[in-house]
């Protein structure tokens, strides 16, 4: 680990300008990521504000008829929920289907967003990789990738985004609310908050220098049934291989978000108006553009047969 | 005490303490977090700074150079050790690599440097601005590769790793059924809860260390040659291990490297080895490739059975013993067996719980399933026809007790195998593919000779001393229950001291050979205080009892604190074993039984049932071996569903190096065990008539789930661990 400068701001503003007047500077939530990176080297923030005190930490009703989720509210507080498990069950499940009940009582909304990939490669310091080290290459392609990207891939990086909420968040369509050192706000929906990877896998979110998450919202409830799946090696404390967050209408229609395929929740609208004629036909325009490595050619199917379980759960 | 013919009726016969599921007498030690581990001896010495490793960023090659100026300048820093500053060093016997590299590298994460500081964080923090330069050289990585080429290993004098008897080749041409098969085994890592950690301190050129380790007397042993002082200048203590599986039967980096950097640094020094670092810094189980070919007559006989196994070792290595059980296990009049070698630059392969059997019985035992229903017979059954009473490579060699056939009746009895499918993928549950599968569990049973001291004290204490060592199983509550039944006293009235080289030295904890052979050592021991207790006290020896804290005879009864009224009494003893387990093979016995559900739609693989009958000689203390049995049940599910060492064969290195990565089984895995317990006494293993638990239970289970998923799925799985992409192609099809 690096020495760092530390501060704790009061203000979202004051967090936001803090960061931009120190370059290299991190914001820290629960730390449950950001000091594991730290401590091997892979962040090395040379300044850190801390966003504990920021008063970020309560669900609110919006007007029109949603929820707005304050950055610092914990996983454990928001799986809790009672408005969330009545409206948003998909959030809740997929929230408790994440880490294990100690992380989640440290790791916050705005946290786990923005946690980083698990690639091994990019844990080991001695290995080349893009997403850590730009330009140094990748030792994922061609090396171990059971667990790593099927779509939206590039040459220069293959890494999954591990969070199982940010799946349950793109199904439900939430937005991602910032402020700018500037004072700026803006309201981003969460379908342009990752980037795909490109040449710039370091680059992992359109948020701007010093920005700061200070809230996600959902929009008014949609029903449904809200099934979350997470397919893993072993049945809890375990990253998803891959995961389904599927929202299924009485009359079949739905959206269907997939976790542990890509470098972001993997949602296609177009490929929801397949649900009608089964999980395959949604999988195949899911996953149309799939780059697959002899390790995790399995999560092809493996998508399609889970979401086809999903559908029949739904359909029960 | 020399043990050399069949024990007979003696004080551990009466049962009163020993047998007994009894509580660990260091339980409240361990739940109140005041059992200190090597790392948490904050007070042995004074002024205690840290140490941290760097380990090599190549598999193979060359240091050209290191750069430590600037870890030297950081805040902190007392002395950076290289393999280069830290004058000669020879290497312990029982090392293959040396523990401090360089300018070679041997293996990935080799330890090249310590960076000692006031503060871990300081440490840390330096050790990576070591900067080093590496000429890289290009190394064997691939086992499957090299197998073809891949000589015998090389036999020692008393395992010979290649065998044969009968003429196996004709037999097995001729059988009417039979079955040539493959299957492999993934590289496995201990995963021990407590890294390695030691602190060392040196007064003069006394050194101490507070370490974690399970075989005090090798340690001492090889950390003198190491760095070539004198045996009776190097102390261990090691009085608390929080798991070795084998991991820690040899001496690693952390332990060298503390006594360098101690004298570098000229005061103690602690090191733990990160767990990042582990994977590929320490020892792990071998990986393996095995060829199985068993050929019978259609009533079941075995009338050939062969069993090859390919492993890798870096150079001078070990093969892993893979064929072992095969020697011993069915009978058959033509075998074959042979363990091949090959050379890989990969981390050095070693001793995990079970060395041998864990692999081999993982392969043989799906054979055996395989082979039951190319003859249409139950595999329970199957099992029982090719039973032996007697070595089957030497027929005149008698098992010492041997109650396979008996473990297997009573487990498919409890387990209620009469309901198993026998066709494959006919059971359902709601989403679940569910069925059953068995193994037999075999383990051999070595002993070890093993010393203890035993003082009675004028509080009519018996405290006990021996460098034996408890790495979790117990033993600091079977010795104590050993000294109170020998002296007639409840448990309470006994002390234990561990984990200290200055004590007599023990059999030490490996192979499941300790908890027999310790107490082995303290019965010894005991004997020679009840001799001098009833001396002391004008008894006649052959009629003395001892029991309810006094010795009687006759109708004269005292109390034995009488005996230690001037002054405490003090004995010592060794056991050590002639040739019963030459004349007599002795070994474990137990029969695994595994339900599992598979998910339909995924292949996720979660277990419902697992059950274990044992037999397994005198068992000392029925919750700790119940426990033993159960911890290496868990393993043993672990190693069929998931552990696995994942090898970067570009690199040369574990990929999946951490906790994250290398997933081993968490509560919500392990469904409902039961362990059943034959009563069994051996009295050609030992006075106590015990024989060890702690391996025997990982033994087979693998297997048994393996088979299992074949019989819910249909898939017979040959590679390790079967996790759900090696099934999803052949679920069934979904609505
Ligand atoms: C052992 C382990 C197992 C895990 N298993 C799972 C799992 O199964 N599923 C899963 O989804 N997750 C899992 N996680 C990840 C866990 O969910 C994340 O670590 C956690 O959500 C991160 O939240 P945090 O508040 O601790 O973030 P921090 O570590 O504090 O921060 C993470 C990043 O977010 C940035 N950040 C934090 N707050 C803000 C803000 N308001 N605005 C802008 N940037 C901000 C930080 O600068 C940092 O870059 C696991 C983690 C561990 C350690
Ligand atoms: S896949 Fe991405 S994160 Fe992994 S090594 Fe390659 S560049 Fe790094």
């Amino acid at each position: 680990m690096k020495s760092f400068t530390y501060e704790r701001a009061t203000t979202p503003t004051e967090a936001a300008s803090g960061a931009a007047r120190n370059p290299g500077a991190r914001f820290i939530a629960g730390g449950t990521n950001l000091l594991d990176l730290m401590k091997l080297e892979i962040e090395v923030p040379r300044h850190l504000i801390d966003v504990n005190g920021l008063a970020l930490d309560t669900i609110e009703p919006t007007p029109d008829g949603g929820l707005r989720i304050g950055a610092l509210v914990r996983n454990t507080d928001l799986a809790a929920d009672a408005r969330v498990r009545r409206d948003y069950g998909l959030l809740s499940r997929a929230l408790l289907a994440g880490a294990s009940g100690q992380l989640r009582n440290k790791a916050t909304t705005a946290g786990n967003l923005l946690q980083r990939t698990r690639c091994p490669y990019f844990y080991d310091t001695n290995q080349p990789c893009n997403k850590r080290e730009p330009g140094s290459g990748c030792a994922a392609i061609g090396g171990y990738s059971r667990q790593l990207a099927i779509v939206g891939v590039s040459d220069a990086c293959i890494a999954t985004h591990p969070s199982d909420m940010a799946v349950a968040m793109r199904a439900l369509d939430a937005k991602i609310e910032t402020i700018k050192p500037d004072g700026a706000t803006r309201s981003l929906p969460i379908a342009e908050f990752y980037r795909a990877p490109g040449d710039t896998p370091h680059l992992e979110t359109t948020l701007t220098a010093g920005e700061l998450i200070t809230a996600v919202t959902l929009p008014k409830p949609v029903g449904g049934k809200q099934i979350y799946r997470k397919v893993r090696d072993r049945p809890s404390y375990a990253f998803a291989l891959i995961s389904v967050g599927a929202i299924i209408q009485p009359d079949g229609s739905g959206r269907v978000t997939v976790g542990g395929v890509a470098h972001k929740p993997w949602r296609i609208e177009a490929a929801e108006a397949q649900l009608p004629q089964g999980a395959k036909a949604v999988t195949d325009r899911l996953l149309a553009t799939a780059r697959t490595t002899e390790d995790n050619a399995f999560k092809l199917p493996l998508v399609e047969r889970t979401l086809a379980a999903v559908l029949a759960e739904a359909r029960a | 005490m020399k043990f050399d013919t069949p024990a007979t009726t003696n004080p551990i016969d009466r049962l009163r303490v020993i047998g007994q599921p009894l509580d660990r007498i260091d339980g409240p030690l361990k739940v109140t977090g005041t059992a200190r581990y090597a790392y948490e001896q904050h007070d042995v010495a004074p002024g205690q700074a840290y140490g941290y490793v760097v380990g090599s960023a190549i598999a193979k090659g060359k240091i050209v150079s290191m750069d430590l100026a600037a870890a030297r300048r950081a805040p902190g820093v007392l002395a950076v050790v290289t393999a280069e500053n830290a004058g000669k060093l020879d290497k312990g016997k029982r090392n293959t690599a040396k523990l401090f590299g360089g300018p070679q590298i041997e293996h990935y994460h080799q330890a090249i440097a310590l960076v000692v500081a006031e503060t871990f964080e300081q440490a840390r923090a330096a050790a990576q601005l070591v900067v080093v330069k590496y000429q890289e050289e290009k190394g064997a990585f691939d086992l499957a590769a090299l197998k073809g080429a891949a000589p015998n290993a090389p036999s020692e004098e008393d395992s010979p790793t290649q065998s044969a008897v009968g003429d196996f080749a004709g037999a097995f041409a001729s059988a009417p059924v039979k079955l040539d098969q493959s299957y492999t085994t993934p590289d496995q890592a201990h995963a021990m809860m407590e890294p390695h950690a030691s602190i060392a301190r040196w007064d003069g050129d006394k050194l101490t260390l507070w370490t974690s380790n399970q075989m005090i007397a090798w340690g001492v042993g090889d950390l003198a040659q190491t760095l070539g002082i004198a045996k009776e200048n190097v102390r261990l203590v090691s009085p608390f291990i929080g798991g070795g599986f084998g991991g820690k039967l040899f001496l690693r980096a952390d332990i060298l490297l503390a006594a360098l950097g101690a004298r570098a640094a000229k005061r103690p020094v602690k090191v733990a080895l990160q767990r990042p670092l582990m994977f590929n810094n320490t020892t792990h189980r071998p990986a393996t490739i095995q060829r199985i070919r068993i050929g019978a007559t259609p009533d079941g006989k075995i009338t050939a059975i062969g069993h090859e196994s390919w492993s890798g070792d870096l150079k001078d290595g070990q093969p892993e013993l893979a064929t072992q059980q095969t020697k011993l296990l069915y009978a058959g009049a033509n075998r074959m067996t042979s363990l091949k070698l090959a050379v890989l630059d990969l981390p050095e392969g070693n001793a995990m719980r079970a060395p041998g059997e864990a692999p081999g019985l993982m392969a043989l035992e799906i054979a055996m399933d395989e082979m039951a229903e190319k003859l249409k017979i139950d595999p329970v059954e199957f099992r029982i026809i090719n039973d032996t009473q007697v070595d089957p490579e030497k027929p005149k060699v008698p098992f010492s007790q041997r109650q396979l056939a008996e473990c297997l009746r009573q487990g498919a009895q409890r387990f209620g195998w009469d309901k198993r499918s026998a066709t494959p993928g006919t059971l359902r549950d709601g989403k679940w593919l569910v069925g059953m599968g068995v193994a037999s569990a075999f383990r051999g049973n070595l002993v070890m000779k093993s010393g203890a001291r035993v003082t009675l004290g004028k509080d009519g204490i018996v405290t006990v001393f021996s460098d034996m060592t408890d790495i979790g199983p117990g033993s600091y509550t079977i010795m104590a229950q050993t000294a109170a039944e020998m002296m007639g006293l409840p448990i309470d009235k006994v002390k234990v001291e561990l984990g200290d080289s200055s004590f007599p030295a023990s059999a030490g904890s490996g192979g499941q050979w300790g908890a027999n052979s310790a107490t082995s050592g303290v019965y010894a021991a005991c004997v020679k205080l009840r001799e001098a207790v009833v001396q002391k006290l004008g008894f006649n020896s052959a009629d003395a009892v001892f029991e309810d804290g006094a010795v009687k005879a006759g109708n004269r009864a005292v109390p034995l604190t009488q005996a230690a009224g001037d002054g405490e009494i003090t004995a010592e003893d060794t056991i050590e074993f002639g040739d019963l387990d030459k004349t007599h093979s002795q070994a474990t016995f137990g029969g695994h039984f595994v339900e599992v559900g598979v998910d339909a739609a995924t292949g996720e693989v979660r277990l419902r049932r697992m059950l274990a009958v044992c037999a397994a000689g005198r068992i000392l203390n029925p919750k700790s071996a119940r426990s033993q049995v159960i911890g290496a049940m868990t393993m043993g599910a672990g190693a069929a569903l998931m552990e696995h060492l994942v090898v970067d064969k570009r690199r040369g290195f574990f990929v999946n190096h951490d906790l994250a990565g290398y997933e081993v089984p968490v509560h919500a895995d392990i469904p409902h065990q039961e362990v059943v317990f034959l009563d069994e006494t051996d009295p050609m293993s030992s006075p106590m008539k015990a024989k060890g638990v702690g391996e025997l239970g990982i033994c087979g289970v693998g297997a048994a789930v393996a088979n299992a998923i074949y019989n819910a799925t249909g898939m017979r799985v040959r590679d390790y661990p079967i996790t759900l992409d090696k099934l999803l192609d052949r679920l069934p099809a979904l609505s």
